[in-house]
């Protein structure tokens, strides 16, 4: 017990202090990147095998097919449908969260009384279970005897068709995506905020800047890693849309019917998930998963190099 | 010393009894089968009653009872059959069977526990839509058809007899105009006819007007879609997609679905199947409502149709050797006359066993009469994939109520879907 003890000391003393903090920083490295490995990296490489198999669950034989769903996605009119739809909704969502996350944070950082709790009112969505919210708002927008159109039928003006219709359907749901999403904007702005140096902006006030002039050379430039950050997670999440497209828009009585009238809301996920769970190819929802994990990681890729301008001052 | 004597006793008797507790336990050992149903309340309620006296009378079966959501349920058979953990018997709507059967996931009725012969005799012949490769699949307790159902209250505040529902579309066309209320918005206040997509009316449309207007919907093989074959098949489409488009009669989500808005008193007449009883009885106790044989062509009179359809009880690949056996032995149980007269009770759906189908007392009971009146007709649709098909036919009337489509044009779009379906798995 005590020589190899002492084995392992006077091996120990052999290395120096950065080789010993290096092998242990690599030890406790090791643990979360074989979880990383398994759990993420495993099943994307099942996945994209899966893809090249006619894979269905239901069906015994899985024979090899190569590229073939690749093939199918290509000549397959609901793919575009959807991914046209997907590239839709990230235009609207991350512009919009965007400008209207640093709006808020901006208003609030300005106010000086009951800061804390304008905070949480804008982040109370944010907390609020999606299903949740996306049934609140299914009904809000319901056409006849929906809050919304109660309120335009008050005002005089002419009730929509909302979900109901295939040009607003869309809208509708990227509308509520911004809005349950704006309190963590808010919140990443809001630090992104304080971290900006009040000597700048006073430097700039005295040498005669008016507000436009300090927000647009000093805020803007200095808040770039906030908004790269933000932007880069927000497209991701609004490619990976599901959930509230799934609430809103699915069938009113019986199972599928989903994505909206026409497939109007049909987000590139929710296709693939019809796929797999309710035609049961699983080959070729796989072959849509690849796809769109390489398009969101070229995006992500992309925004990086455009956006992210070191900025020195 | 008399108490440790005593206590020594007591603990000799506990040890003898656990013995021998141990040993019956181990002699008997109980066949442990599955049931899997998806959740509809009054199914569950007494398929548990089922199970307890079934379990009585059979000391050495257990049968455990699980349900989904009915929207989960396909999902989650289709996953745990492979893996062997699944049911042992299972609730599979018949449209499913085809799918089911040619993943290798069920096993044929045994012919000397469920003969071909005597299946054909006593069950309804809607059954044999279940019969592929001349075998049966399973068999069903109850079968559903459609009727028409109409609010009596609204009739009579429009001046319409209350007694005297449509019996032609046309008459159902005229009165569902007269019914229809709109607000100074244009909103839809009541809907004279709750027009829907995605609800029953999606099999009205295949199974009953096409038929009406002179199209047999698909080939003898069930191989080729007919619907577009000849013009009667545009005007089926172009009048049922008409109600909603051009005379406005009800839109497909209008409350939620065509079934709330007439429980909530929001629509005047709806096309349901038997299953909707038993939410009616429930939900509906405000309403004064009526049933009745679904309409004819007024210029066709004599082709009536109807659309029937069942949930079956099938044998897994799970169920081997003893399990086998048990599993048999449960499905006959379901399948009995006994529990067809308690499951019409209890749940409201038509029994499957023709004798009962053909009981006098039955065809004269008002509620019950007009669907028992539509089996002798209806036709069950053979499905490949119900869920896909369905959606064909939604889009379809989709695009003439939201994008103005030509219905010739959503017609024949649609059956080309349809008839990729069937081509990709004939074609297998």
């Amino acid at each position: 017990m005590t020589s190899a003890g002492s084995g392992v000391s006077r091996r120990k003393r052999g290395l120096s202090l950065q080789q010993r903090t290096s092998m242990w920083g690599t030890a406790f490295m090791a643990i979360p990147m074989l979880f990383f490995l398994l759990v993420r990296i495993y099943p994307a490489l099942v996945a994209f095998n899966v893809s090249l198999h006619n894979w269905n669950i239901m069906s015994r034989s899985r024979p090899f097919i190569g590229f073939a769903n690749y093939a199918t996605m290509m000549a397959d009119p609901e793919f575009w449908n959807a991914a046209r739809n997907t590239l839709v909704y990230s235009v609207i969502i991350v512009p919009a969260s965007l400008a209207l996350g640093l709006l808020t944070a901006y208003l609030i950082q300005s106010v000086n009384r009951a800061r804390g709790t304008y905070r949480m009112v804008y982040f109370l969505p944010y907390i609020t279970p999606t299903v949740a919210v996306s049934w609140v708002w299914r009904w809000l927008f319901f056409k006849n005897g929906g809050a919304i159109n109660q309120i335009l039928i008050a005002l005089g003006m002419r009730p929509q068709p909302f979900l109901e219709s295939v040009h607003q359907a869309l809208f509708c749901v990227a509308s509520v995506v911004v809005w349950q999403g704006l309190g963590y904007y808010m919140v990443v702005f809001l630090a992104g905020l304080e971290m900006i140096p009040s000597e700048l902006k006073e430097a700039a006030t005295i040498d005669g800047a008016n507000r436009w002039q300090v927000f647009r050379t000093i805020t803007l430039p200095l808040l770039n890693p906030t908004i790269v950050f933000l932007a880069v997670l927000g497209t991701i999440r609004s490619l990976q849309i599901f959930t509230e497209i799934m609430n809103m828009t699915s069938g009113g009585s019986g199972q599928g019917d989903l994505g909206g009238p026409l497939g109007s809301t049909m987000s590139l996920v929710v296709y693939i998930y019809r796929v797999a769970f309710y035609q049961f190819k699983f080959g070729y929802a796989s072959a849509m998963t690849v796809a769109l994990f390489f398009v969101i990681l070229l995006i992500t890729l992309v925004q990086m190099r455009i956006l992210n301008k070191p900025v020195e001052y | 010393m008399k108490n440790t004597r005593t206590r020594a006793l007591l603990v000799a008797l506990a040890a003898g009894l656990l013995l021998i507790l141990a040993g019956t336990a181990a002699g008997a050992k109980p066949v442990t089968i599955e049931y899997w149903q998806y959740y509809y309340e009054s199914k569950v309620k007494l398929v548990d009653e089922l199970i307890r006296e079934f379990e009585a009378k059979n000391p050495g079966i257990k049968v455990e009872h699980k349900t989904f959501p009915y929207e989960q349920f396909n999902q989650k058979v289709a996953i745990a059959i492979p893996t062997g953990k699944g049911p042992d018997v299972v609730n599979l709507y018949y449209g499913w069977v085809p799918k089911y059967v040619d993943a290798g996931y069920l096993q044929p009725l045994p012919e000397d526990a469920f003969p071909k012969s005597v299946i054909e005799t006593d069950f309804l012949p809607m059954v044999e839509a279940v019969k592929l490769d001349g075998k049966y699949w399973g068999l069903p307790t109850a079968v559903r058809a459609l009727a028409l159902f109409w609010n009596k209250d609204h009739f009579k505040a429009e001046g319409l007899d209350p007694d005297k529902p449509p019996t032609t579309w046309e008459e159902l066309q005229d009165y569902a105009i007269r019914l229809t209320k709109r607000d100074k918005a244009g909103q839809l206040v009541q809907s004279g006819y709750a027009w829907n997509h995605d609800g029953q009316d999606n099999h009205v449309f295949v199974q009953v007007l096409l038929r009406q207007w002179g199209v047999e919907p698909y080939s003898a093989d069930n191989r080729k879609v007919l619907w577009n074959s000849n013009p009667g098949g545009y005007e089926a489409f172009k009048w049922w997609t008409d109600l909603a488009a051009k005379h406005k009669v009800g839109e497909p989500r209008f409350m939620g679905d065509y079934r709330t808005a007439f429980i909530t008193g929001k629509a005047s007449i709806m096309i349901d199947g038997s299953f909707a009883l038993g939410t009616l009885a429930s939900k509906a106790k405000d309403i004064n409502w009526g049933v009745t044989v679904l309409p004819v062509r007024a210029a066709n009179p004599k082709v009536k149709a109807n659309f029937a359809s069942f949930w079956l009880h099938g044998l897994t690949v799970n169920a081997t050797g003893e399990k086998k056996a048990a599993a048999e032995k449960w499905l006959a149980y379901l399948t009995s006359s006994q529990v067809m007269t308690r499951w019409l009770k209890d749940v409201g759906e038509l029994p499957a066993r023709t004798a009962l189908a053909n009981d006098k007392e039955l065809q004269r009971d008002p509620i019950y009469g007009p669907f028992l009146a539509g089996l002798t007709y209806a036709r069950a649709t053979f499905f490949i994939d119900e869920t896909e098909e369905r959606q064909a036919i939604i889009d379809g009337a989709n695009e003439v109520l939201l994008r103005g489509t030509d219905p010739k044009i959503a017609l024949d779009n649609m059956v080309r879907k349809q008839q990729a379906i069937r081509d990709a798995y004939f074609g297998q």
